[in-house]
């Protein structure tokens, strides 16, 4: 029954806009199909929880305009698919929602981009271990840029700080609070590595989490259902949760944001590096890259052979971790 | 229709005999109604405030939870030792049990499912793993093929008695040809459940702890013991306090099936063992912490030597015939065997395979008192719901409870 209501508003949607498909592939078949249902769902369950007076203040005359729209948004918000089965349409639709939530409840507006992976680009990464000092200046532009739980003092990035002559995690410190560089130390930064083969990707349940076209391992928040299963395959503690709802000062809240990046997420979903895509997207380095002081870390395109990437991984003698795993991590270490 | 109506009797006649009982019997269920409804409150505060309230961080990001879901998940998968022999052995000496098994097993899986989502950061999103509505990530991952194997187990654990019940109650004999085949679906799929739950850690190549091809025997060998001891446990409740007979004869050859799935367990933690302790690795940091502690950090020490301590004092009371065949000391080993196995699977493998952490950091873990709240009320669910489901089939089993009698009252 569900299949022939399908049909017919596919039909319509195909007839009436200025629709560009001639033909249906399996993809956009079962995309449709999912919408449909999902709808199907959303009205079902909205006829049971109104009598609930779950949708009390979308419903009450008490309730004032910019309630119910709030109350009206949300609802639709929850009921949206996952961003990567969206079309172009709906990919609009959600954004707007989500501006329209945030200028309502905050009376500012926000930007936010669904760029799509530029064409014949991979990214890539390549840290200097010498040159870095562990002045930290990374992780702070890393946490203002990408909006982080400030609470929790949540960072993507750990800077750990070795013994020399030792090559050894267990007797770093990432924790450290004292003038930097300490004598007899050197620094060294981890954060997600946008593995090519992401553990973390094949066992989410909900496929709430995926690489994309340019390499980017990206999270849907809206899709997470947080059972953190993600985080424990990730072998390089690349993620991190929201145990609390994330609390960013109003006036510290970047603006421009990417649905796949820095926008403001929710309690109970995880989050990560996503090479700052917000940025990366429109040609721009990270905001780790660009804050560095000592030019330490370095990011561009794989596939592009005058990249300075491409030139570090041809001329120095690169390195990765935990190479035996197999995880193939687009992110390398060198020396001068 | 008339399948409906003799149902809707069942379940009103149930219900009847379920809520009708003794002092003890009311203050039993009492105590667990408290429970849940504390556990209730424990989850709403979870609810509001995220599971910030519980002791999990980005270092140990799975706690009491999951460690709760995968020993009861062994729980629910050691009813087949009782419908194995039951019905495909015809070993008549089973088949009183295996409708105490099969309601532990349906118990079991319900506090799993509950174990599962009360761990879960955003459940009111839990409808994306519905296939059709969500988006099903199978047969990638572990996850998804655990949600699909738990809810075919539950499917089958709840219609496999439930058509006996039914014919019973008319007083009719079940067809073999009808539950045979389920049966043997169920066998099968019991040592899936365990079998895909242990893959779901041993999948990990970023936990070497768990990352172990003989995680999942383990398992096996460990449910095998802990849920049987647990039927032994109940079946001695019953009998003491209902009209159901059940033979010593049974509880024999049950307790026999503990001990040698005890013993087996102990065969391979002492292979573990040897694998972690005889030539140390990198990839023992986590064993070591466990059992002697890193950087003078060791708060699973006293848990899992409290653990192996039960398990072998459990297994020698097996294995001495004398004693296993003496009820008091049977119990004995059947409680130190649950506890010990319980602390196993939770403090002695979810918990060490975190740490230490990727890079090496030991960040402890302690639950607190919110997540121990809503892990004694999901225990209090599960047992909740077995004392009805017992309560409602023994007397139908017996024949006291009948459909005809309805109509003549």
């Amino acid at each position: 029954m569900s299949q022939k209501e399908n049909k017919t508003t596919n039909q319509t949607s195909c007839g009436s806009g200025n629709c560009t498909c001639d033909k249906q592939d399996g993809f956009d078949q079962s995309m449709n199909k999912k919408t449909g249902r999902r709808q199907m769902l959303q009205k079902l369950t909205g006829g049971l929880l109104a009598g609930a007076g779950l949708v009390n203040s979308a419903c009450s005359v008490t309730a004032t305009d910019n309630k119910k729209e709030n109350a009206q948004l949300k609802w639709e918000e929850f009921f949206k698919g996952n961003y990567r089965l969206m079309t172009a349409d709906e990919k609009k639709e959600t954004v707007n929602r989500l501006q329209r939530l945030y200028e309502l409840n905050h009376g500012k507006r926000i930007d936010i981009s669904t760029k799509s992976p530029v064409k014949d680009v991979l990214y890539g990464y390549a840290f200097n271990i010498s040159k870095c000092r562990g002045y930290m200046d990374c992780v702070n532009a890393c946490v203002k840029e990408n909006n982080q739980d400030r609470d929790s003092q949540m960072q993507y990035i750990r800077i750990h700080e070795m013994k020399n002559g030792h090559f050894n995690f267990e007797e770093s410190d990432d924790d450290f609070y004292h003038e930097v560089p300490a004598a007899g130390h050197f620094y060294l930064g981890t954060q997600c590595y946008h593995c090519e083969n992401p553990p973390c990707v094949d066992v989410c349940p909900v496929g709430a989490t995926w690489k994309e076209k340019d390499g980017i391992v990206v999270i849907d928040y809206d899709w997470c259902i947080g059972c953190r299963y993600c985080m424990a395959a990730c072998p390089y503690d690349g993620r991190r949760f929201n145990w609390s709802t994330p609390e960013v000062p109003e006036e510290e809240v970047n603006k421009k944001q990417h649905y796949l990046g820095n926008r403001l997420r929710k309690k109970g979903v995880t989050e990560k590096c996503t090479f700052c895509i917000q940025r990366s997207r429109e040609g721009k380095n990270p905001a780790c890259v660009e804050a560095c002081p000592t030019g330490a870390r370095i990011f561009g395109n794989l596939l592009d052979p005058d990249s300075e990437i491409r030139w570090v991984l041809d001329n120095k003698k690169v390195f990765r971790l935990k190479e035996d795993l197999g995880t193939e991590p687009k992110f390398w270490y060198f020396m001068d | 229709m008339k399948q409906l109506k003799i149902f809707f009797s069942l379940v009103r006649d149930a219900l009847d005999s379920a809520t009708k009982g003794n002092t003890a019997y009311h203050i039993w269920m009492g105590l667990l109604t408290v429970l849940m409804l504390t556990g209730a409150y424990c989850y709403s505060k979870q609810l509001n405030e995220g599971l910030s309230v519980t002791g999990m961080n980005d270092r140990v990001s799975w706690g009491l939870y999951i460690s709760n879901f995968t020993f009861l998940v062994g729980v629910a998968a050691a009813a087949v030792m009782l419908v194995l022999p039951t019905y495909v052995l015809k070993d008549i000496d089973f088949s009183k049990a295996v409708l105490i098994g099969e309601g532990l097993a349906v118990s079991a899986l319900v506090m799993c499912l509950a174990f599962v989502t009360v761990d879960l950061g955003g459940p009111a999103r839990a409808w994306h793993l519905i296939p059709g509505i969500g988006l099903f990530n199978w047969p990638d991952s572990m996850l998804a093929w655990d949600v699909i194997v738990l809810n075919g187990y539950l499917f089958i654990n709840i219609t496999i008695p439930l058509y006996i019940l039914m014919k019973k109650y008319q007083g009719k004999l079940p067809h073999k040809r009808v539950y045979f085949p389920g049966v043997m679906i169920s066998v099968f799929w019991a040592i899936g459940i365990h079998m895909v739950t242990a893959f779901l850690y041993a999948g990990l190549p970023a936990k070497p702890f768990w990352n172990n091809a003989l995680l999942g025997p383990r398992f096996l060998a460990s449910a095998f013991s802990a849920g049987p001891a647990l039927i032994i446990l109940a079946l001695e409740i019953i009998k003491k306090y209902s009209d159901y007979t059940i033979e010593i004869k049974t509880i024999r050859k049950i307790s026999l099936v503990v001990t040698v799935a005890a013993q087996i367990n102990l065969i391979m933690l002492a292979s573990e063992l040897f694998k972690e302790f005889y030539a140390p690795t990198h990839h023992s940091s986590s064993a070591i912490y466990l059992f002697f502690g890193l950087d003078g950090k060791n708060a699973l020490m006293p848990w899992i030597y409290t653990s192996i301590a039960m398990n072998v004092t459990a297994t020698v009371i097996l294995t001495i015939h004398a004693l296993r065949k003496d009820l008091r000391w049977l119990n004995v080993a059947c409680v130190l065997l649950f506890v010990g196995i319980w602390i196993e699977k939770g403090m002695g493998l979810i918990i060490p395979g975190f740490i230490p952490g990727p890079w090496g950091d030991i960040v402890e873990y302690m639950p607190t008192w919110i997540e121990v709240g809503v892990t004694l009320g999901v225990w209090a669910m599960g047992f909740f719901l077995f004392t009805i489901l017992v309560k409602a089939a023994i007397p139908i089993e017996t024949g006291r409870l009948k459909y005809e009698k309805l109509g003549s009252q």
